[in-house]
């Protein structure tokens, strides 16, 4: 097990992503938050208050569950728990930065974006993550990435935040030698 | 907790954890249905089969809404007009809706048993949707969905249903659902239409039965009206409808009894005037519309839990 991020490591990368959010815009008028559940919306509200410090402007923040929007119910065996999606605001004509703690075959952020697009039409949809670790499995990047990581499919990236697991600190827990193969097709939800 | 359940037939071996998965799923579900675009792709591909032998309206509509709110395909299968009234048998009907492709079998029959029957024969998965008198499983859920959103954590509060008891499968699906939440049930109503044993006080746990319903809605925190089905009079249980009005009618006086504004449900088709007034109806107490749009959360809820459940191999 090695640790990629720790805490420190995360707030920094995480005040360089709100500032790269609004330099990319240029302005924060029209710039909403979006989290994916759960862990993404814990990292889209210290992103909104990164925002806040730094520029004095309060973004909308939503969060967002992707169960019904999975590709995967018949492959993982049971009935995966819904959570409340909140997105409170009106999501048309913004720019809707999704936020999520892991990159990796992005099939979650198609389902994200899936969602989305039910809520309204958005100016632009951006993606923000703290760790991409590869092995796309479609055609998706992230706009704004806190850490590049090479891993193999096998392997486990396991991210914590003091709100919901009591630290900070991103680890990467390697796959015994031998298991798995590239496009082995999970989906990391 | 995960949820382990194939089937949906009665809600009577339930435990409290089980109803409690299926209510926050069923808020999810909620969320949904507020949004402009009231779908969700969950279960695209999925086919929903709402077989009807006994004629419904809205609790098929509301089937019918859930499975498109979560973009399954559905098909309507109603005893008229349909090879059922031809005399074709209840296990040939299955067979039918294997060979049809169907996931997941809704059924309502005015058979007692009839969906358990059914999903014995069948490796699709089986919501009873109203069997007989026995038990209308989503009713006592949305029921409970709707007495939780309103006065929060239901145990110890007490929940009065009255009316034809004996007939009544939402009122056995009440007791089912809201008793294992720690609710406690004062059923009240006409002597004759209450099952003997009840009457004579073997009763089910946490479960009362008073006749007089005055008494029965002092201090009560909810009432769940029962929906009076007319034929009972013919049957000889019933002096008149008049006097079952004056008698445990849901007047404006009598739900005055129960708790500052303790609500009011019914589980519909009203006959108003006679087990509830029409000023009661569509008071501010009531919350009959609100169990409609709840009836479809709920429905969601489990066709998306039941969708999630591999299927086991079942020989037809």
């Amino acid at each position: 097990m090695t640790v990629l991020l720790g805490a420190d490591d995360i707030r920094r990368a995480i005040a360089r992503i709100a500032h790269e959010i609004v330099e990319r815009s240029g302005d924060p008028h029209g710039i909403a938050l979006v989290g994916i559940r759960s862990r993404g919306d814990v990292l889209a509200a210290r992103l909104r208050d990164a925002v806040r410090r730094h520029e004095g402007v309060e973004l909308p923040l939503g969060a967002l569950d992707i169960t019904l929007y999975r590709d995967d119910l018949t492959r993982i065996g049971h009935a995966p728990i819904v959570r409340t999606t909140e997105i409170s605001f009106p999501v048309d004509d913004r720019i809707v930065v999704l936020v999520d703690d892991v990159l990796f075959t992005g099939r979650t952020i198609r389902a994200a974006m899936d969602a989305l697009v039910d809520y309204g039409r958005p100016r632009a949809i951006r993606l923000a993550v703290l760790v991409d670790r590869g092995h796309r499995e479609l055609p998706i990047r992230a706009d704004h990435v806190g850490k590049n990581v090479p891993t193999r499919p096998r392997d486990d990236v396991r991210v914590h935040f003091v709100e919901v697991d009591g630290r900070d600190e991103v680890e990467l827990v390697k796959a015994a030698p031998g298991v798995g193969a590239p496009g082995s097709g999970e989906v990391a939800v | 907790m995960t949820w382990q359940r194939r089937h949906v037939l009665a809600t009577d071996d339930w435990s409290k954890e089980e109803i409690e998965l299926v209510l926050d799923q069923s808020n999810a579900m909620l969320e949904v249905l507020a949004r402009p675009i009231r779908r969700t792709p969950a279960l695209r591909g999925r086919t929903v089969v709402l077989f009807f032998a006994e004629a419904s309206t809205r609790t098929r509509i509301s089937f019918e809404l859930a499975a498109k709110a979560l973009s399954a395909d559905t098909s309507i299968i109603t005893a008229s007009g349909s090879s059922i009234e031809k005399g074709e048998t209840l296990l040939d009907t299955v067979r039918t809706l294997q060979a049809l492709g169907a996931d997941i079998v809704v059924m309502r029959h005015s058979a007692a048993g009839a969906p358990y029957f059914v999903a014995e024969r069948i490796a699709s998965a089986v919501i009873n949707a109203g069997d007989g008198w026995h038990a209308h499983p989503t009713q006592g859920l949305l029921d409970a969905l709707t007495l939780r959103t309103a006065l929060g954590d239901l145990s110890g509060k007490r929940i009065v249903v009255v009316g034809d008891v004996l007939h009544s499968r939402v009122a056995r699906s009440d007791i089912h659902t809201l008793v294992p939440l720690g609710a406690t049930i004062t059923l009240c109503g006409p002597p004759t239409l209450m099952p003997s044993a009840w009457r004579c006080g073997q009763l089910p746990a946490g479960v009362t039965f008073d006749e007089d319903a005055d008494r029965a809605l002092d201090g009560a925190d909810a009432v769940i009206a029962l929906r009076l089905q007319r034929e009972r009079m013919d049957a000889g249980l019933l002096p008149s409808l008049r006097e079952y009005a004056l008698t445990w009618g849901l007047t404006e006086a009598r739900v005055a009894r129960m708790r500052p504004a303790a609500p009011v449900l019914h589980p519909g088709p009203m006959n108003e005037g006679i087990e509830i007034d029409a000023a009661v109806a569509h008071g501010p107490r009531s919350l009959i519309e609100r169990q409609v749009t709840n009836g479809v959360a709920v429905r969601m809820a489990l066709l998306h839990l039941l969708a999630g459940t591999p299927a086991v191999e079942v020989a037809a």
